[in-house]
């Protein structure tokens, strides 16, 4: 009679006896590690290559790390105290925030508007899709270089407004015209994108609530906002989430077109961590700077995402 | 469920995949022990000094077996030192690296570079007492010699005489014959130039309106300087200044002498009638293009002046070939490559700074060229504006300068905005 038997037997069973050794490797765990390893090549990247540096961040921020000299010295919070007493943060950041809203409002407009436009069965309207969605695959350096010349005094820009008798500004060396100029590049490379998802966004709204609609007499405006806009809000809220914390992490046209100028107009928050991480230096006020993103792009999103319950009104 | 053979695999798979990703953290170049595999990061692409460069890198490596290759990795001028610190930061530092005069306080006083004093000296036939003391200095901390002075090349005035004879202007030389080759002659040239062909009349190369240190070409000729000898006290807002750049902006937007902020014009393109450059830029002139000439920058009110570029190469300290790459540099520095790179880089060797020897490896340019822009600009040049903790410095002066590039700025308000920006930074 095997152990097992006599445990299931009950009344004849000794109190003490042992249990047998049940076989540690147990095709439970082993499947368990098969998916662990399926796992792991994404775990072991995000680890290394996410997770690892977000703690050195930490780590530098508080320290002082001069390249050149080599050294690495802990100096606790000052370079927090440091960033309080920054007198180019609030400029920094109205720049930053100034960047972020005008991104958000043009390429979102711009997004929906051409969706809107292209959702029509008319010919040709694949043709233009593949036209506004063009600029999203070309490179980005690419693109602001090409943009950088367009928008020189004696550019194609105000080339354009030249034949139509309009005297086109500096674009990118007038304090007001530079923030607007490297926003409408961006909008330009990346409204294709958004307007891609709101066309599926769109094209998944039911034809016979606008058929409705229109036998209760509403206009084609008053279904807009009625229908399609709630419909589609969870696209809404996603694309904005993806445009806010982009447009927080704009470098590579403020590098290209304004190097942060003129002036610190267009000196926005990465270009500023670059400066100072990488011109002048500073590593360990720079990996400041970082967190400072980090936590800004953090509580806009939590936000976001908290304010869906609010105007997202259909969410499957 | 997986089998334990496929769960084998699985996990071989896995920490296959481990030692890959360990093996991209590894360098290339790993150890001391091994034959040296050099790289020394330079600023100019240009293909006839990387040919040179080449060719003495490959004499070295004929009789150094110890030394498997030397690579000049170039560098893209603008962000120049930026890649290289960010090199340096991530592991990656070269073994040498050429260092332009607005960095070298910062290098030279990190201490991230290799003296190079002994082995200079040590080095067969290297004549260590024929480099001018006057280049040497921006490259000395407590007595030693931290980068070798590669070039120190004068800023002259390149002109395109067939675009200013077309306009109708006297060429510089001419004015120069006459004793009118001053600034205030340049520039009503240049704007006439400019009126009669619609190119540019005068570019100060890589200014672009964010490189303002290479303004100095045109203020030191008002006495001007951007900080005291001492780097303590803001310059700017002194008379001089104001008195050279109120000149400057009427140049630029009342003359149209130059090109405003944001037009391109190039002038080995043929774009514009003159630019102010150093000599390494002559290799841009093309053999059948336009008639050119080479002479000094125009005097100022306080007469007659010459502005100096320095660039340096310094072996990293953290280069796991230190030795072998300080080697190296004596050997590319010697008389006789000195010579050789004289034709793009005017060396610092007194015996190689005279028109003659020049004249050797300068095939476009003339010996009263090479005398007047050259040999007298080393002599009596000021150096471009230097200064520890430049980058962060550069970036106050380029943000408080731009409200002057306007047609309506008050110049003088601007200047002192500029030193509200930097002498606090100044006076620690």
């Amino acid at each position: 009679m095997s152990q097992t038997d006599i445990r299931v037997g009950g009344a004849q069973a000794p109190p003490t006896a042992a249990r047998p050794p049940r076989p540690w490797w147990t095709s439970r765990r082993r499947d368990q590690l098969a998916g662990y390893l399926f796992i792991a090549p994404q775990l072991i990247g995000s680890l290394l290559f996410v997770f690892l540096p977000l703690v050195l961040v930490v780590w530098y921020s508080l320290h002082e790390w001069n390249v050149l000299a080599g050294t690495f010295d802990f100096v606790g919070p000052d370079n927090y105290s440091a960033l309080a007493d920054d007198p180019n943060l609030g400029s920094m950041l109205r720049a930053t925030g100034l960047f972020s809203v005008g991104l958000v409002v043009f390429n979102l407009a711009l997004a929906l508007l051409l969706a809107v436009l292209l959702n029509q069965r008319l010919r040709g309207t694949i043709v233009f899709r593949t036209i506004f969605f063009s600029p999203v695959v070309v490179s980005l350096v690419a693109w602001t270089i090409v943009w950088g010349f367009l928008l020189q005094d004696n550019g194609g820009v105000n080339g354009l407004l030249d034949t139509i008798g309009v005297d086109g500004p500096n674009w990118l060396r007038g304090e007001g015209t530079a923030m607007f100029s490297v926003i409408i590049v961006q909008v330009f490379k990346n409204v294709g994108l958004n307007m891609v998802l709101f066309l599926a966004a769109l094209q998944g709204v039911p034809a016979e609530l606008y058929e409705a609609a229109e036998v209760d007499g509403a206009s084609r405006m008053r279904q807009f906002w009625r229908i399609t806009v709630p419909l589609i809000s969870p696209t809404i809220l996603l694309t904005s989430i993806i445009t806010v914390v982009g447009s927080l992490q704009v470098f590579a046209q403020i590098a290209v077109l304004t190097q942060g100028g003129p002036g610190t107009s267009t000196t926005v928050l990465v270009y500023y961590l670059y400066q100072q991480a990488f011109q002048f230096h500073h590593f360990g006020y720079g990996a400041t700077l970082s967190i400072l993103l980090f936590g800004i792009v953090l509580a806009l999103t939590v936000l976001q995402w908290q304010m869906r319950k609010r105007w997202v009104f259909h969410e499957s | 469920m997986v089998k334990r053979g496929k769960g084998l695999r699985i996990g071989a798979a896995a920490l296959a995949g481990v030692l890959a990703l360990s093996a991209c953290g590894g360098g290339g170049d790993e150890g001391g022990d091994g034959p040296a595999n050099l790289r020394m990061t330079v600023w100019s692409a240009n293909e006839a000094h990387l040919k040179l460069l080449n060719d003495i890198a490959d004499e070295y490596r004929q009789n150094h077996p110890d030394v498997s290759g030397i690579t000049f990795d170039p560098l893209p001028f603008d962000t120049y030192t930026t890649t290289l610190t960010t090199q340096i930061a991530g592991g990656n530092a070269p073994d040498l690296a050429w260092i332009f005069e607005n960095s070298a306080p910062d290098f030279v006083a990190s201490g991230a570079l290799l003296p190079l004093d002994d082995t200079l000296k040590k080095a067969e036939g290297y004549q260590y007492d024929d480099l001018s003391p006057a280049t040497l200095k921006l490259w000395q901390d407590g007595g030693k010699l931290y980068a070798y002075p590669f070039s120190t090349s004068p800023f002259g005035v390149f002109v395109n005489t067939d675009m200013l004879k077309k306009a109708g202007q006297k060429t510089p030389a001419e004015l120069i014959a006459a004793g009118q080759w001053t600034w205030d002659a340049a520039l009503a040239a240049a704007s006439a130039t400019q009126k009669a062909t619609g190119k540019a009349g005068l570019v100060i190369r890589d200014f672009d309106y964010k490189g303002w240190d290479n303004l100095s070409t045109f203020w030191t000729g008002w006495g001007a300087e951007a900080w005291s000898a001492d780097g303590k006290s803001c310059g700017f807002a002194a008379p001089e200044m104001v008195d050279a750049m109120t000149t400057l902006h009427k140049a630029i937007f009342t003359d149209k002498a130059l090109p405003g902020p944001g037009t391109t014009a190039d002038f080995f393109a043929g774009d514009a009638a003159m630019t102010i450059t150093q000599i390494s830029r002559a290799s841009l002139l093309k053999d059948n293009g336009f008639a050119w000439d080479l002479v000094p920058l125009p005097a100022g009110p306080k007469g007659n002046y010459a502005v100096v570029g320095q660039a340096g190469i310094g072996v990293l300290k953290k280069s796991k070939h230190a030795d072998a790459a300080a080697d190296f540099l004596a050997f590319l520095s010697n008389p006789t490559n000195s010579a050789k790179l004289a034709q793009f880089f005017p060396p610092p060797r007194q015996s190689q700074l005279t028109a003659e020897t020049l004249a050797k490896t300068n095939p476009k340019l003339k010996p009263e060229q090479l005398q007047k822009v050259v040999i007298d600009g080393i002599t009596s040049g000021v150096v471009k504006p230097n200064h520890a903790g430049q980058a962060e410095l550069s970036q106050q002066v380029r943000a408080g300068l731009d409200p002057l590039w306007k047609p309506d700025a008050d110049v003088k308000a601007v200047l002192d905005g500029v030193c509200a920006k930097i002498q606090p930074m100044l006076a620690k």
